[in-house]
């Protein structure tokens, strides 16, 4: 078997690592969806999947085609309403991770899922809004981004905060009262950043084997801070890629 | 008691221009059908509620029946946009649509809220974002207890609203099971409701953890079987993937749509 693997692979692999064993995590659609089953294959069998669906616990055999696929409520420990789902699991905090997509990202970790462009009235995309986010965002105890990397989706400040992250810098979540920590790890195609302790900017902290720092800087629609250490991302395994080819080829 | 009628007749009966109307399914049990035949129907300005509208409000949207559209997630669940949506609001085609937007946890507790006889349903929610400054239905509110900053959303109490069932039985009793989303929390906040169901069955044999309406809280039941296509009815039938992918290019094109429209409606090109 050749070693050799996609930037999107390696972007899965990275997402999924983040996820440890035992954690619970409310997934989104689309890319998370996809980590987070990775992980449950790979090194976190205890992985709790929560589906906004209401499926608690889901085990499925192959990638869903949405957040509310049928092979999520068969293999979900428990099959709950919407309402519970939010107000008895989400809201009071009781869910390690958050993991999540976006449109467009801004340097605090802010997430637009709404409009591109500055009218919302007279929007250049109109975008499928919400769903769940703001409060997967507001609550977890952390939030996991995961995205392709350029400078349309990596904006200085995003046109419509859908999901709040760090807001203009340190200490804004804390203002506002939000229980969970917010953005802690953007993990893309290219690399993975987090927020700096001191001013919560996201920074650049690893690169993908064969990325180098200038395509990363140029995919960037701000002006990139790069961490003093910034290592390799371990490139991913042969039992990696093989349970993630498995696993997309079961869902084709 | 429900009444049990033909899907032409309930909607006929129940469904009214001007109306809030609310089709809820949560990627399973999507009543379909009933939307079709709202646009068979030429309904005109209503309100459409939806925490996910997906492609059958696409079709509404597209064929001219909503004024306005008070939703949290818009999309074709795991193929892309909504373009009969997104051209709606973009460049008003064909008629001006007004939105009104929340999120889902917004959504799913002014449905509690509507259920349960209240004004107002309190979350932790929407704290940071820009949707408050959007949307006239979300206002602070402190707890009077604590004096934590809340969130305040009013009940939704939809002038119908409308789901699809496996089954009931022939007084109009209701049984769904599988993902249930917030289709019971939508019938009991409507001041009518109207359940389409695979089947009507002489007597509904207990499932662990289904949901199940009384009729006396329902208006009317129609028989529709596969009313849910191309979604999925857990017990009846899988999602037809292919069906969402499809929708993608007709929905993309006015043309192809027009098209669309013309076939659903019997109007000759």
């Amino acid at each position: 078997m050749s070693n050799r693997y996609s930037a999107d692979e390696m972007m899965s692999v990275a997402a999924a690592r983040a996820l440890g064993d035992g954690m619970s995590c409310f997934v989104g659609i689309g890319l998370p969806s996809k980590a987070a089953n990775l992980a449950r294959r790979a090194h976190a069998p205890n992985l709790t999947l929560i589906y906004e669906s209401g499926c608690l616990g889901a085990k499925p055999s192959r990638l869903p085609l949405s957040i509310g696929d049928g092979e999520l409520a068969d293999t979900a420990d428990a099959v709950i309403s919407v309402p519970e789902v939010f107000n008895y699991w989400l809201q009071p905090g009781r869910i390690d991770v958050g993991f999540l997509g976006a449109a467009q990202l801004d340097k605090f970790g802010n997430i637009n899922t709404t409009v591109i462009g500055s009218d919302y009235h007279d929007p250049k995309v109109r975008l499928p809004g919400a769903g769940g986010a703001p409060e997967i965002a507001a609550s977890c105890g952390e939030v996991f981004i995961v995205l392709r990397q350029n400078p349309r989706a990596f904006v200085e400040k995003v046109d419509f905060v859908t999901s709040f992250g760090h807001g203009t810098g340190k200490g804004d979540r804390e203002k506002l009262g939000l229980p969970g920590r917010g953005p802690t790890l953007v993990v893309t195609d290219l690399g993975l950043l987090r927020p700096d302790p001191e001013t919560a900017e996201l920074t650049l902290t690893q690169l993908h084997p064969g990325v180098d720092l200038d395509s990363a800087i140029a995919a960037t629609g701000w002006k990139l801070k790069v961490s003093d250490d910034l290592e390799t991302t371990p490139a991913p395994t042969e039992q990696e890629l093989t349970l993630l080819r498995d696993l997309e080829k079961a869902s084709a | 008691m429900a009444e049990l009628l033909s899907l032409e007749e309930a909607v006929a009966r129940l469904v009214h221009d001007g109306d809030t109307v609310a089709l809820e399914g949560f990627t399973h049990l999507i009543p379909v059908a009933a939307g079709q035949e709202i646009i068979r129907q030429r309904r005109r300005d209503l309100t459409l509620v939806r925490m996910t509208p997906d492609i059958v409000y696409d079709q509404l949207i597209g064929a001219g029946c909503a004024r306005k559209l008070i939703f949290s997630w818009g999309g074709n669940p795991g193929v892309g946009s909504l373009h009969r949506f997104r051209d709606a609001v973009q460049h008003e085609w064909p008629v001006p649509l007004e939105i009104e937007e929340h999120s889902h946890a917004g959504m799913a507790n002014r449905y509690v809220a509507g259920a349960s006889g209240l004004p107002f349903a309190v979350l932790r929610g929407y704290t940071g974002t820009d949707l408050p400054a959007q949307t006239e239905t979300i206002k602070p509110i402190t707890c009077p207890f604590t004096g934590e900053k809340l969130t305040a959303v009013p009940a939704l109490n939809p002038d119908v609203s409308i789901i699809h069932a496996q089954r009931a039985d022939r007084s109009g009793n209701v049984q769904m099971w599988g993902i249930t989303g917030v289709q019971k929390e939508a019938v009991l906040a409507a001041k009518r409701s109207l359940v389409t169901v695979e089947e009507i069955v002489d007597e509904l044999a207990p499932r662990p953890g289904a949901v199940v309406l009384p009729a006396w809280v329902v208006t009317a039941v129609a028989e529709v079987p596969g009313g849910a296509k191309p979604s999925y009815a857990a017990g009846y039938y899988e999602r037809d993937n292919a069906a969402y992918q499809a929708w993608d290019k007709i929905g993309r094109d006015r043309e192809e749509f027009t098209k669309w429209l013309n076939e659903l409606t019997g109007v000759k090109a």
